[in-house]
């Protein structure tokens, strides 16, 4: 099944999906289709459903209308396997949720070694490659407490990655951090970018979309308002919600 | 309690307080009277006999024992804080030493012979010399074989409801919400008489130890349920979140996440689950069992000395639980260091 996808077939694909969280409606008829590589920054006012739109591609959060296909695998509330779409797709949190009572080296082993099945030391070995990736192998044996919070969240990219994912999601990942230390987060994600890999983003960070994104989604209300290139979407917004956002935003 | 970095002036060294203290101590050892104690005696000197002393005698031994009392505070205040504890550690000791010593004991009776171990076997009689010798080798070898054992159930039974009674499963939230609602319901010594008694009419003979064990297992379980079920809703839903989206299922979430990071919110209140079992193991003395006590009882009652073995047995149980209360503290150290 996997196989038989091209890579002009979307990895992830969203058709007519609503959300309710008891009478709000969350989301609200979005349909977007996402390619291998392509790099996605998704952006809006708080409250507007980012969050739980990311927050639904890995099932985290349940849609209760419409279909979202992922690699290929329809998400649903009865499907057996949802554990082994995860392992394909990994999620950087705002709050990091790096796990206190293990090493930042046995955070990254975990994935690999308890569900992926691979062998202790390879895991190690691939552990560390993805810690210097993320420019902190000198921290490894280290506990997350004892760590910044840029550090704690670049760890968190690198038990991710060592999962080996076809799709990255990140949730607003420098949002909780210092000021001083976004910019180590986004040159993780930016260098993450140029190798290639599939990424969705909920930030703020308009210079990241900017440089990075291949495409910008305002969403406004549950619903996705405008997508479009960087260049147009910062030079020529073309819906009021969209201007206003980014004339606050940047201003 | 978190120690402000203002240090207020000590209560005892301000003179208003201190004299109000005096004062109080004064009056509750003058409406005490102590003149016919041993206090008196030691006062004779000066106020005469004391039984004919009357007032002045009476507000004399008031006085000097709230010198004494205040006196003896005042010193301590001035001594460094693990020196304080030390010493009004000791002074408390003395003063229950004092208390179990106006009993009047005939502490020898402890160490004499009895002739209750021959009654259960002819060997027995050979190997436990003194009554004391029984109390140990009999009595506190079956208190602690029964609370291990039991505490080892009630740790298990306590994992499997905490996981029960946090699931979505109708059937198993309904069997583990009635068990921990009947098993902390019931007073302890009517769940052991229940066991004990209500099993066999189901056909189930059931022996007095491994009734004892079930009820206090039981009884434990349903409170530790509680404890654990505490534990593991305190973690983060963050920590279930990343699970979920590394791809670990269900029981290795619990297992390699959830559990590890909820055992230092678990040991405090669990070692004093502990405790609380060790003493209340004392219940199953109803069933006849040889524990500690059960012999107090039995060995003290013969001779209408009660009150030596019953205090044996409180100095065991003290003991016993001194060692708890130490392993518990070295346990909390361990996983503070941790995390």
């Amino acid at each position: 099944m996997h196989n038989s996808s091209s890579i002009e077939n979307p990895v992830i694909l969203l058709k007519g999906v609503n959300k309710w969280y008891g009478d709000f409606q969350a989301l609200k008829d979005i349909n977007l289709e996402i390619k291998l590589k392509e790099k996605i920054v998704i952006c809006g006012p708080s409250g507007s459903g980012k969050s739980t739109l990311i927050r639904c591609l890995n099932r985290l959060e349940a849609h209760q209308e419409g279909s979202i296909e992922v690699c290929g695998i329809e998400l649903h509330e009865k499907m057996q396997d949802v554990d082994i779409v995860r392992q394909d797709i990994g999620m950087v949190f705002q709050s990091f949720n790096l796990f206190p009572h293990l090493t930042v080296i046995e955070n990254c082993m975990a994935g690999p070694n308890w569900v992926r099945g691979i062998d202790k030391n390879e895991a190690k070995e691939r552990a560390l490659s993805m810690l210097k990736h993320v420019k902190i192998p000198e921290q490894a044996d280290k506990y997350p407490e004892q760590l910044s919070g840029g550090q704690q969240q670049r760890v968190a990219i690198a038990r991710s990655l060592c999962m080996q994912p076809k799709v990255m999601l990140f949730d607003e990942p420098t949002s909780a951090l210092d000021p001083e230390m976004v910019s180590e987060v986004l040159d993780t994600m930016i260098d993450l970018a140029n190798s290639g890999m599939t990424m969705i983003c909920v930030t703020h960070e308009m210079g990241f979309a900017r440089q990075v994104a291949d495409r910008i989604i305002f969403m406004d209300g549950g619903e996705i308002v405008e997508q479009n290139t960087p260049e147009e979407f910062f030079n020529n917004p073309q819906n009021e919600r969209t201007k206003t956002f980014l004339n606050q935003i940047l201003s | 309690m978190f120690v402000d970095t203002v240090i207020e002036d000590k209560a005892l060294h301000k003179p208003v307080f201190l004299l109000c203290l005096s004062l109080t101590v004064l009056a509750i050892f003058f409406a005490f009277n102590f003149t016919n104690t041993i206090f008196g005696e030691f006062l004779s000197p000066v106020i005469g006999n004391p039984k004919e002393s009357g007032f002045f005698g009476r507000l004399a031994v008031s006085f000097v024992l709230t010198i004494l009392f205040v006196g003896n505070l005042l010193l301590i205040s001035f001594a460094r804080l693990k020196i304080q504890i030390l010493i009004v550690w000791i002074e408390l000791f003395f003063l229950f030493l004092a208390f179990a010593y106006s009993f009047d004991l005939e502490i020898s009776y402890i160490f004499k012979n009895d002739f209750i171990c021959s009654t259960e076997s002819a060997r027995e009689k050979l190997c436990i010399p003194s009554k004391i010798g029984l109390m140990i080798s009999k009595g506190l070898f079956t208190t602690i074989y029964i609370s291990a054992v039991s505490i080892a159930i009630a740790t298990a039974i306590a994992i499997v409801g905490a996981i029960a009674k946090l699931s979505n499963n109708g059937f198993a939230y309904a069997i583990a919400s009635f068990y921990t609602s009947l098993f902390r319901g019931l007073p302890l010594l009517l769940q052991i008489y229940l066991i004990y008694m209500g099993l066999p009419q189901l056909g189930f003979m059931i022996d007095a130890i491994p009734s004892g064990i079930a009820a206090l297992s039981l009884c434990y379980g349903a409170y530790m349920t509680e404890i654990f079920r505490a534990g593991i809703q305190s973690i983060p839903k963050g920590q279930w979140e990343a699970s979920r989206a590394l791809g670990f299922k269900f029981g290795l979430i619990l297992r390699k996440i959830i559990l590890p990071q909820s055992i230092p919110i678990i040991v405090p209140p669990t070692g004093n689950q502990f405790i609380a079992m060790l003493k209340d193991s004392s219940l199953v003395s109803v069933l006849g069992i040889w524990e500690i006590m059960f012999l107090a009882k039995k060995l003290g009652a013969k001779d209408y000395n009660h009150l030596e073995m019953l205090l044996t047995a409180a100095m065991i149980y003290w003991t016993l639980t001194i060692i708890l209360e130490m392993i518990q503290a070295r346990i909390e150290r361990k996983y503070q260091q941790k995390t």
